[in-house]
């Protein structure tokens, strides 16, 4: 009897709870950071639910290397999330064409987005919007300040500067001038290219002109990064063919080397590493030109799963997401990846706050060939990639490597046919 | 009524019985989905998801289109170089080993055994990531022992030079697998009955030529097991390239081998999305190739080896 008793009170506890809680809505929110689960949990979630009472938050991380394809598959059995993290370009593109990603465009929150920061989750002709910019990362070069201070070098603004400063160092001897392998051959093409070449392309104005078929690769703008690419060989130390991305990283933390060609994504990991002063520059402006450009890559979105039942607690909370209050903790929890949003934002980092500091200054723009033109096969992207490492490694001249894009890209799109 | 009937034989079920576990298994993970793969290879994707037949079209462009001619024929020749370093040096050192280990005056015999099999049976990421280390012009080994007995101006970075990184990959796949062959021959060669090498001494054959003229005809059908094994082997090679050089086989491709540019072309890689029916496409050539190769050796060589019985 007994047992019974308590059994039929705890189902009808049970049932009146229900009852209780069902006013409350959870959202799930799908994602691949892994690496932010402690933050989302211990920050950004309490923040959120004591200014929503009403909306609870469940943060459900999936691998990175599966997310694409165990979210695709969510989405098609109806199981996936409400709130999903989009991955930018094409892969979440695909889902809105599917319908599987409610359209974004009316958050009113979306107005303290550039359309640049939008452009990684807009429809081609940018008319809809289907996800909230969440970081970017910005490109530049860090250095090692301490070498800078030894050596008596000044921080190098023209391109001029920054080659005589990598002769200094290599004049001197003591340290490696600048810390960068090609084994990956990523490096090469992202903190290479798509690094230092913004400037001749001038960002977006020349990144639209190639999507519109309106220049070439093979023309100069797209061709001289390549040509001050070969020119850094020399400074990269003994062996920077088969030198790959932690090798450098490491060279660079154990301070034997100067200058490290990357993006605000190390900075993170490099306060743990280093014990030395740090400072970071934007891309040497070449000879000529007027003004400066950073490559501000949007990286991650968040957006809303069209078959959520909870689509207007969810806008609440990709609205509050849009805020100033949820870009400052975003920041300050993972420095390196930048607010998107045109909020104002305190940064903690020093660092992480000279990288921000270059959005004032500089114009951004995003990697050239992320949008549209990587869509065929070849694969503009990874081409760029393997045109990068070839003319670093001298095997391609640069206006080869011009000419081999250029060719891989008009064999499929129209607009270079 | 003359001719009586035989008495019927009972149909033996137990046959069936015993082979469908077999059967069952096999066909369902190997035998279906190869079929799949060969059935997949025949559409293409259409417009909104859809799956379109377009009968022999991938392999047309497979061949016929100068990428994607330009990006296999690349990926067959790196392969067939790899197969050639692995015949050319691992076989026979292989073979070597193994008769060195046979010799019955070799001290610490096991422990030579066991040392040379032991990367055999190591994952292929720490046999990249290893190697990797060792070859690193930055914190490797290879350059500083070079340098301790004057050849540092030879060393090169050759997994980044595009002449040097399949070879170099090659041979550490060489030093990997070199145990396998050196087991294989030397279970050969101890089965060899002690009569016939007596009687070989009988008519003073000795020492070396006791080796080419008995033992190497003997164990020749075990090497060529150990060929095609070591071809099948390379032919569905991938891992100590990805885990070395990343799914873009650099430089420039110039370690791409069938089994990257299919993993490539199946699951896409970075940017590039997929392309499951141009995957299957490419599986397939690779399954036709390598069942060219078996056949060639089971129709052609392994008909002509002579056994003998003891």
């Amino acid at each position: 009897m007994t047992i019974r008793k308590t059994l039929s009170l705890t189902t009808a506890f049970a049932l009146c709870a229900t009852g209780v809680f069902a006013q409350d809505v959870t959202l799930t929110i799908e994602s691949w950071r892994n690496d932010d689960i402690t933050i989302w949990r211990t920050q950004i979630i309490p923040a959120f639910e004591a200014a929503h009472p009403g909306i609870k938050l469940d943060f459900q991380p999936t691998a990175p290397a599966q997310y694409n394809s165990a979210l695709n598959s969510k989405l098609d059995a109806g199981t996936a999330g409400d709130i999903v993290t989009c991955r930018a370009f094409d892969a979440s593109l695909q889902l809105f064409e599917r319908g599987q990603l409610s359209d974004l465009t009316d958050l009113p929150g979306m107005a303290n987005y550039s359309d640049v920061a939008k452009s990684a989750w807009s429809t081609d002709d940018g008319s809809q919007t289907f996800c909230v910019p969440l970081a970017s990362v910005i490109h530049g070069f860090i250095y090692n300040a301490d070498i800078f201070n030894e050596l008596g070098l000044e921080v190098p603004t023209t391109e001029e500067e920054f080659f005589a400063v990598l002769d200094a160092i290599q004049a001197e001897g003591s340290y490696i001038p600048m810390a960068m392998g090609i084994n990956d051959q990523w490096e090469a093409a992202t903190m290479g290219f798509a690094n230092i070449g913004v400037n001749f392309w001038r960002g977006e104005e020349g990144r639209a002109a190639l999507i519109a078929g309106e220049s070439r690769l093979t023309d100069e703008e797209w061709v001289a990064p390549f040509r001050q690419l070969a020119r850094w060989s020399p400074y990269l130390g003994r062996g920077f063919e088969s030198q790959s991305y932690p090798d450098s990283q490491n060279l660079f933390t154990l301070g034997r080397a100067a200058i490290y060609p990357s993006g605000s994504w190390e900075i993170a990991g490099f306060r743990e590493q280093a014990d030395f002063e740090m400072g970071a520059f934007p891309p040497p402006v070449p000879a000529g030109t007027e003004g400066c450009y950073i490559s501000d890559h949007t990286d991650m979105g968040i957006g809303l799963n069209a078959a959520s039942p909870n689509q207007e607690a969810g806008r609440i909370f990709l609205d509050w997401l849009t805020g100033a209050e949820a870009s400052t903790l975003f920041a300050n929890a993972i420095p390196g990846f930048f607010p998107l949003s045109s909020a104002e934002v305190t940064l903690e980092d020093p660092l992480a706050e000279e990288f921000l500091s270059w959005r004032g200054q500089c114009e951004s723009t995003i990697r050239p060939f992320h949008q549209i033109v990587s869509r065929g096969t070849p694969n503009l992207s990874n081409e760029s990639w393997t045109a990068s490492a070839n003319v670093m490694r001298g095997t391609w001249t640069p206006e080869e490597a011009g000419e081999a894009l250029q060719a891989g890209l008009s064999s499929w799109y129209a607009p270079h046919q | 009524m003359s001719r009586s009937r035989a008495p019927r034989r009972p149909i033996r079920w137990h046959i069936a019985v015993f082979l469908a576990p077999a059967l069952i298994v096999y066909t369902a993970i190997m035998i279906i989905p190869l079929f799949g793969t060969l059935n997949l290879s025949l559409f293409t994707r259409g417009e909104g998801n859809t799956r379109e037949f377009v009968g022999l079209a991938n392999f047309a462009t497979l061949f016929g289109d100068p990428r994607w001619s330009g990006a296999f024929w690349n990926a067959t020749w790196n392969n067939l170089w790899f197969f050639i370093i692995h015949m050319l040096v691992q076989n026979p050192i292989g073979v070597a080993l193994a008769a060195i280990l046979s010799s019955p005056r070799l001290r610490f015999a096991a422990f030579y055994r066991t040392a040379i099999f032991i990367p055999a049976i190591l994952s292929f990421v720490i046999v990249g990531f290893v190697w990797r280390l060792i070859l690193s012009p930055l914190w490797g080994v290879a350059p500083n022992m070079m340098d301790a007995i004057g050849l540092g101006n030879w060393f090169a970075p050759w997994l980044g030079q595009e002449s040097s990184a399949l070879t170099t990959l090659a041979l550490i796949s060489v030093w990997q697998f070199v145990g396998i062959p050196m087991m294989l021959i030397y279970a050969a060669l101890l089965s060899i009955p002690d009569e016939v090498l007596e009687a070989a001494e009988m008519d003073g054959i000795t020492g070396a030529s006791q080796f080419w003229k008995i033992k190497l005809p003997l164990i020749l059908p075990t090497i060529g097991i150990i060929s095609i094994l070591t071809f099948v082997g390379n032919f569905n090679a991938f891992d100590l390239i990805y885990v070395a050089q990343g799914a873009l086989a650099g430089p420039n491709y110039s370690t791409d081998i069938l089994g990257s540019f299919l993993f490539r072309t199946f699951f896409g890689f970075q940017l590039q999305l997929g392309d499951p029916h141009m995957g299957a496409t490419v599986a397939t050539v690779m399954f036709f190739i390598i069942l060219a190769g078996v056949s060639l050796y089971l129709f052609g060589i392994q008909t002509r080896l002579r056994r003998y019985q003891f």
